[in-house]
């Protein structure tokens, strides 16, 4: 279909559809290239609606990347939501780029963003409705490559079947890596498989098809190997040596969605290790930008977009080494612009107040933020995010005390060896902070608490550990709604079946290909959301396919299991995090990194970047070697690396 | 009302495609963004939560296009009007475009008291058969009444009808021209006048070509 027709067909859709401003494209700084000019041609898709995927950094950094390139341009597809792929289905409209209008399988690289598990069924159902064959055995050279990349990404195998290859880290340098050899690649006209061998060339791409995975009879794989030279083992994730300047022309929509706001990261990775963290260990190493950058850019951010909200990122904004500065100096130059700067994963420390206190002024104290993530010291001992009940409760009576009147809360149940004592803590803890609110301010002081169940995943020192069982979860959460009652507190819950297809899902393996398609086949889409979650569909699945869902959820892995992502390498090492799963057993905490290497393996694996860039940019303390003369930074990691 | 809230200003605007999707609330945000874009920030009220002093005129309904919306925005400082539409000229977004300006008194009624009607042009879809039509036309004019429902309340839409006409639009088209009232508890919808003259308002498009204020 054409782009004129598409635009006729939508003419008559769109006043039949909810929220059709999702559907227009033509927003302020939206990218529009002449189709004809340009030989090479990406279209960038999260796997959601409209709403959630424009509010996605990573994605707004690739578009302005691709677009910066002269012969390149990139575009944008979401999911359309259900009575809008109703409408599709009924007058048979492909899935269509928001700037051209033209139909996605029209362009050369269909490259998807697959930030969580839950975006899989959404994902086959975007190729379906874009008439793209779904697995990638089936695509011919008149397809487009399918691309992903995203956290979701370093456990690849799931999606496999449906991906022809995956970007593991960070997608900057990448994606042009990508793009340039496809664009070779089409001047020759030559095999798909031929590109695809070509893109197994690249540092950080995963083509798995060039894989063959064996198991044993118990289920457990056995051996993964490479099927041509070009394909690496281990895939060694990429990053960007520095980050590259923050991308200030936010598109701004018609209508609302999820963050209408600039959106401006401050810093890469995180330094904790939380061990529960997915994001902490796969994002090393830290890079912050400096303060000068970040001020420059929300300042031209907040010009070309009109905004007057901005969220700093980071995964813990607290440990951004420059922080007070920074909060200093924004509230300085934004003083009596109402503009409003958020920082989000504050620790719970009287600093954060104070520094919530400078950004906010002493308006919209709508509510702060605290994540402790277990409500006891030997639980979060465990997990290694150590913080003393009674900083807790410090923190949170000043919080009260400097006029905000509810705290939300964060906690997570079913962190490896929890009793049911450490869940009746969550319920005294939160009492317990709620009666600081009370002394501070009185009747109005709330607590909103939020409940996730943990996961285990990829590449995190919990990836051998069982996740709990719906029954476990069920009996955690009847003393949760037990113990938080009351008219000043508000429990919210995480369902557990959707827990379960998380867990199943981040922990599979290549075989789980099958299960993806079937539950979509089953009618499985919109899984993040409680309204169009169907477990039942899921669990058709499962029968059809034969695989236990209890297999990959509630086994507890021996140490030296091959696990199915490991030939994804995230420059963390295994070792390290064997050590680490060692250490919680013991309830022995891992201090900051900053401060002290503790030898993850991220040095080893990326000396030379990092000695192209010492110091300043990199958090990752200089090594030096205990025994001598050795200068070279990394030497104490490789000597006692296992 | 304080010194600084004098700075009154009333915008003329079109809004067309691709922003006929954008709902009454979306574009009070787009019109705060535009005018901190130009670099020409509202006045804010005062109190816990500032908020900015713009007031739209009738509420445009999702999907209709018009060259007659109104804003009203109140400033710290008395401006430069053609300075002043010329940035926002500059900055305006696709689907929106700035075409006047003027001073407007502080002390006047809002710009929502001052409406009184307003004018819309339907084209309507091919295929409607004009002596029909005309037919349904003159009748529906002779009745006193026209009862109907609306989100489950009894209203009567005749009152509301000023003026109804058909006219020939470019090639073979038609278009209705309707002038219907707009005052407080007393607003015509023209996608009602469709439905009591049996045509399907999602497949027409409508547009609105002039309101009318108290004053002009």
């Amino acid at each position: 279909m054409k782009p004129e027709a598409i635009k006729l067909e939508l003419e008559a859709i769109l006043p039949r559809v909810q929220k059709p401003g999702r559907y227009t494209g033509g927003e302020l700084n939206q990218v529009v290239k002449d189709w004809q000019q340009i030989p090479l041609r990406v279209a960038l898709a999260f796997p959601d609606i409209y709403d959630l995927g424009m509010s996605n950094l990573g994605l707004a950094i690739l578009y302005d990347l691709v677009n910066q390139q002269p012969d390149m341009l990139a575009e944008r597809v979401y999911a359309p939501w259900t009575d809008m792929e109703a409408a599709m289905r009924e007058r048979e409209l492909p899935l269509y780029s928001l700037e051209t209008k033209h139909p996605i399988a029209a362009f050369d690289i269909l490259g998807f963003s697959l930030a969580y598990e839950s975006l899989y069924t959404n994902a086959l159902n975007m190729l379906d409705l874009s008439g793209i064959p779904l697995r990638s055995v089936d695509r011919d050279i008149q397809h487009p490559l399918v691309i992903a990349g995203g956290h979701a990404a370093f456990n690849p195998e799931p999606m496999s079947d449906f991906i022809d290859a995956f970007v593991i880290g960070e997608g900057e340098e990448v994606l042009l890596e990508i793009t340039c050899r496809h664009r070779d690649w089409k001047a020759n006209a030559s095999t798909r498989q031929e590109l695809l061998r070509s893109l197994a060339e690249i540092g950080g791409v995963y083509v798995p098809s060039l894989y063959q995975v064996d198991y044993r009879k118990e289920g457990t794989v056995s051996e993964v190997r490479t099927l041509a030279p070009e394909a690496g083992n281990p895939v060694l994730k990429r990053i960007v040596p520095e980050l590259p300047p923050a991308p200030t022309r936010f598109i701004v929509p018609f209508i609302e969605i999820t963050h209408d706001r600039v959106a401006i990261e401050i810093m890469r990775g995180c330094t904790r290790g939380c061990r529960f963290c997915h994001a902490g260990m796969v994002t090393r190493p830290v890079r912050e930008r400096s303060v000068e950058e970040i001020l420059d850019a929300i300042d031209r951010a907040l010009a070309e977009t009109g905004y007057d909200e901005t969220g700093l990122l980071s995964l813990s904004s607290s440990d951004y080494s420059q922080i007070q500065e920074l909060v200093r100096q924004a509230s300085r130059r934004f003083a009596g612009r109402h503009v409003n700067l958020s920082l989000p994963s504050l620790r719970i420390e009287s600093l954060s107040v104070e520094l919530m206190d400078l950004l906010q002024g002493s308006s919209r104290r709508s509510g702060f933020t605290l994540a402790p993530e277990a409500a006891t010291e030997r639980m979060r001992a465990i997990i290694n995010k150590p913080v003393s009940e009674a900083q807790i409760l410090q923190t949170a009576r000043a919080i009260f005390e400097r006029g905000w009147q509810t705290i939300k809360l964060y906690f997570m149940i079913g962190h490896p060896t929890e009793t049911l004592e450490d869940v009746q803590a969550v319920v005294e803890l939160s009492q317990a902070i709620l009666a600081q609110g009370k002394a501070a301010i009185g009747r109005r002081a709330r607590v909103n608490i939020s409940v996730g169940t943990f996961v285990p995943k990829a590449h995190t020192p919990f990836q051998w550990v069982p996740c709990d069982s719906m029954e476990q979860i069920e009996a955690k959460h009847a003393i949760l709604r037990q113990g938080l009652r009351g008219r000043n507190l508000k429990l919210n819950w995480t369902d557990p079946k959707m827990t379960m297809l998380e867990a199943w899902l981040s922990r599979g393996d290549r075989r789980m290909g099958a299960l993806i398609f079937q539950a979509w086949k089953q009618g499985a889409k919109f899984d993040a959301w409680q309204e169009h979650f169907d477990p039942d569909a899921w669990e058709q699945a499962f029968a059809s396919t034969g695989l236990d869902a209890d297999f990959y959820t509630h086994r507890n892995r021996p140490l030296d299991e091959v696990l199915p992502w490991d030939h994804i390498d995230p420059g963390v090492s295994k070792q390290h995090l064997i050590e680490d799963y060692e250490w919680s057993l013991e309830g022995k905490t891992r201090p900051d990194c900053r401060e002290h290497c503790t030898v993850c393996g991220i040095l080893p694996k990326f000396k030379d970047l990092r000695q192209l860039h010492p110091g300043r940019v990199w958090k990752c303390p200089e090594v030096k070697s205990q025994s001598s003369e050795e200068t070279e930074p990394i030497v104490r990691t490789t000597s006692t690396g296992r | 009302m304080t010194e600084s809230q004098r700075h009154r200003y009333r915008f003329t605007f079109a809004k067309s495609n691709p922003m006929r999707y954008t709902g009454h609330l979306d574009l009070h945000h787009t019109w705060e963004r535009l005018l901190r874009r130009a670099g020409t920030p509202p006045a804010y009220t005062r109190g816990h939560k500032p908020r900015t002093r713009l007031s739209l005129g009738l509420a445009l309904p999702l999907g209709f296009t018009s060259d007659c919306e109104c804003v009203d925005v109140w400033f710290e400082t008395p401006q430069d009007p053609n300075a002043l539409l010329r940035a926002l000229q500059q900055a305006s977004p696709p689907g929106l475009q700035v075409l006047s300006i003027e001073p407007v008194e502080a002390q006047q009624p809002s710009l929502q008291k001052q409406i009184l009607a307003a004018t819309y042009e339907v084209e309507l879809p091919g295929g409607t058969e004009r002596n029909r039509l005309e037919t349904r036309i003159q009748e529906l004019l002779q009745h006193d009444e026209l009862p109907r429902q609306r989100r489950s309340k009894s209203y009567d839409l005749r009152p509301l009808i000023e003026s109804l006409e058909l006219r020939a639009a470019s090639g073979s088209g038609l278009k209705l021209i309707m002038r219907l009232a707009a005052r407080a508890g007393a607003t015509g919808r023209p996608e009602e006048v469709l439905l009591s003259l049996d045509l399907d308002p999602l497949a027409a498009h409508i547009h609105r070509k002039s309101l009318h204020l108290e004053s002009s």
